[in-house]
């Protein structure tokens, strides 16, 4: 059984096009996902009930429902209620707001990990609530968190294979494009298999980077 | 930040009145007050009264209420019942800001609690600058003053982390003082540190006793009940047993808890021994 990556390899820059449309899509998704997760977080210890339940309700919601079936209301539900969006903005929306809820869970467990203490040196030096949060417990926080915010990164890398079911040309779809065409399964995933694990490799050494960097405190 | 500051200036003014209408001016006026845990009474309804510029030191067992009286006196606890003024301002009335609260009482923790994220020098602007309004070179000129004062100047930008138990509490010291507070409540300020640097953190207390500060010291150091407070308190079961002066109390103690209380301190082994001799007065 020999394999025969010479329909594959003249097609790597159909890869490469994929692999920047996987990027593009999960760094914006990353960078929403972490904004909406940070906020969903602070909402989610608020000290008023109502604020810290409909964090809860949030993130039990996401992470209780596969992110395909959220994509797929975003694509092709949201057109039911007049909202209609292009395919990535539907994939980049989908996986931040899915992100948003793991970060979330991620972003509380680091101001809980943070000591009571903290929070009693603010308030008697003055400090309200949101400037101790802001000041002293969130840069804490994040930094607690960094680990667990890699492996989201990295998750939220591989779950952007699922915006081809969208008919985004992103590295997945363009695998099985290829696929389609030169009927070269195994070499095709290999070569996307391949560029994934790359992406995923830098992704978590530029964060143990800023972790080593964070970490003097 | 106008606002707060403005509001802080009244604060003060209100107590200057209150002073001089009771003619008696007590900084710290403690009546009635109460504290339950999960309907533990902690507190059995306190009275404490203290001058301004005294220095009292809290002595008791632990479990007697002592911490809880401190954190009582600077909101870190809601009260159950009584009032706590200082300084004219009733703090438990629920119209204050901690703002408010901050700028008459300080607080030194048994542990520290320094920002460890932060430079010793940011430790000790972030809340004259955020809270106070005081334009950050303002606020870090300020903040050198103080570390000179507690002997650390050149410590501004290490972090906490790098410092040991003594030089984090003297930064706490002069963290809280940044924020000009006219009362300083410490909490077992020297009971997680080792035996050899208790001294250094008592010093800086006995100087700031002398350069008249209203201080409410809770400690198992006798040397420093003994030679730096006007007064001795001590607390068992929730209730101030007895209060008087230090050569009084210690040595000649009226009541009988008191007096089994010593007796078990000078007694046991570890931290009484330690405590006198550590001050070395």
């Amino acid at each position: 059984m020999g394999f025969d990556f010479s329909l594959v390899i003249p097609r790597m820059g159909m890869f490469i096009a994929g692999a920047m449309v996987t990027i593009e899509a999960s760094m914006l998704s990353i960078f929403f996902g972490a904004v909406l997760g940070i906020i969903v977080g602070i909402l989610r210890v608020a000290p008023l009930k109502p604020v810290k339940m409909a964090a809860a309700c949030y993130i039990y919601v996401i992470r209780g429902t596969p992110a395909l079936i959220q994509l797929f209301f975003i694509y092709f539900g949201l057109p039911a209620l007049g909202i209609n969006l292009s395919a990535m903005a539907s994939g980049v929306i989908g996986l931040s707001l899915n992100s948003a809820g793991y970060v979330g869970e991620i972003v509380r467990g680091g101001i809980e990990a943070v000591s009571r203490g903290q929070w009693e040196a603010g308030k008697v030096l003055g400090m309200s609530y949101l400037k101790s949060m802001r000041f002293v417990i969130l840069p804490q926080a994040l930094r607690n968190m960094l680990p667990a915010f890699g492996n989201e990164f990295v998750t939220l890398v591989k779950e952007s294979s699922l915006l081809s079911t969208l008919a985004i040309t992103e590295l997945t779809q363009v695998g099985q494009q290829v696929r389609s065409v030169t009927y070269a399964s195994f070499e095709t995933f290999i070569i996307v298999g391949a560029m994934y694990l790359v992406m995923t490799t830098i992704a978590t050494m530029g964060l143990r980077y800023v972790e080593k960097k964070w970490s003097v405190a | 930040m106008k606002r707060i500051y403005a509001k802080g200036k009244s604060i003060l003014d209100e107590g200057v009145n209150c002073g001089k209408t009771s003619g008696l001016p007590k900084i710290i006026s403690i009546k009635g007050l109460r504290k339950s845990f999960d309907g533990n009474e902690v507190l059995k309804g306190i009275d404490l009264e203290i001058d301004e510029g005294e220095v009292v030191s809290v002595i008791g067992p632990s479990g007697s209420g002592k911490s809880t009286l401190a954190r009582c006196m600077c909101r870190l606890e809601k009260i159950d019942g009584g009032t706590v003024t200082l300084s004219g301002v009733e703090i438990t009335s629920g119209v204050h800001d901690n703002g408010d609260i901050a700028r008459l009482v300080g607080m030194i923790f048994q542990q520290f609690n320094l920002y460890p994220h932060l430079t010793v020098l940011r430790n000790i602007t972030l809340s004259p600058v955020h809270v106070l309004g005081i334009p950050p070179g303002e606020a870090r000129e300020q903040a050198r003053e103080l570390l000179a004062q507690v002997g650390l100047e050149d410590k501004a930008d290490a972090r906490p982390g790098q410092l040991s138990g003594g030089q984090q509490q003297r930064v706490a010291i002069a963290r809280a003082l940044a924020m000009k507070p006219r009362i300083m409540l410490f909490d077992e300020p020297t009971s997680a540190l080792d035996p050899e640097l208790v001294g250094e953190v008592l010093e800086v207390m006995a100087r700031l006793a002398r350069s008249g500060m209203t201080m409410m010291v809770i400690t198992h150091e006798m040397g420093f009940a003994r030679e730096v407070s006007d007064r001795v308190v001590f607390m068992d079961d929730g209730n101030i047993v007895e209060s008087s002066a230090p050569a009084e109390l210690l040595a000649n103690p009226s009541q009988a808890r008191t007096r089994q209380f010593l007796q078990r301190l000078l007694a046991g082994p570890g931290k009484a021994g330690s405590g006198v001799s550590a001050y070395g007065f």
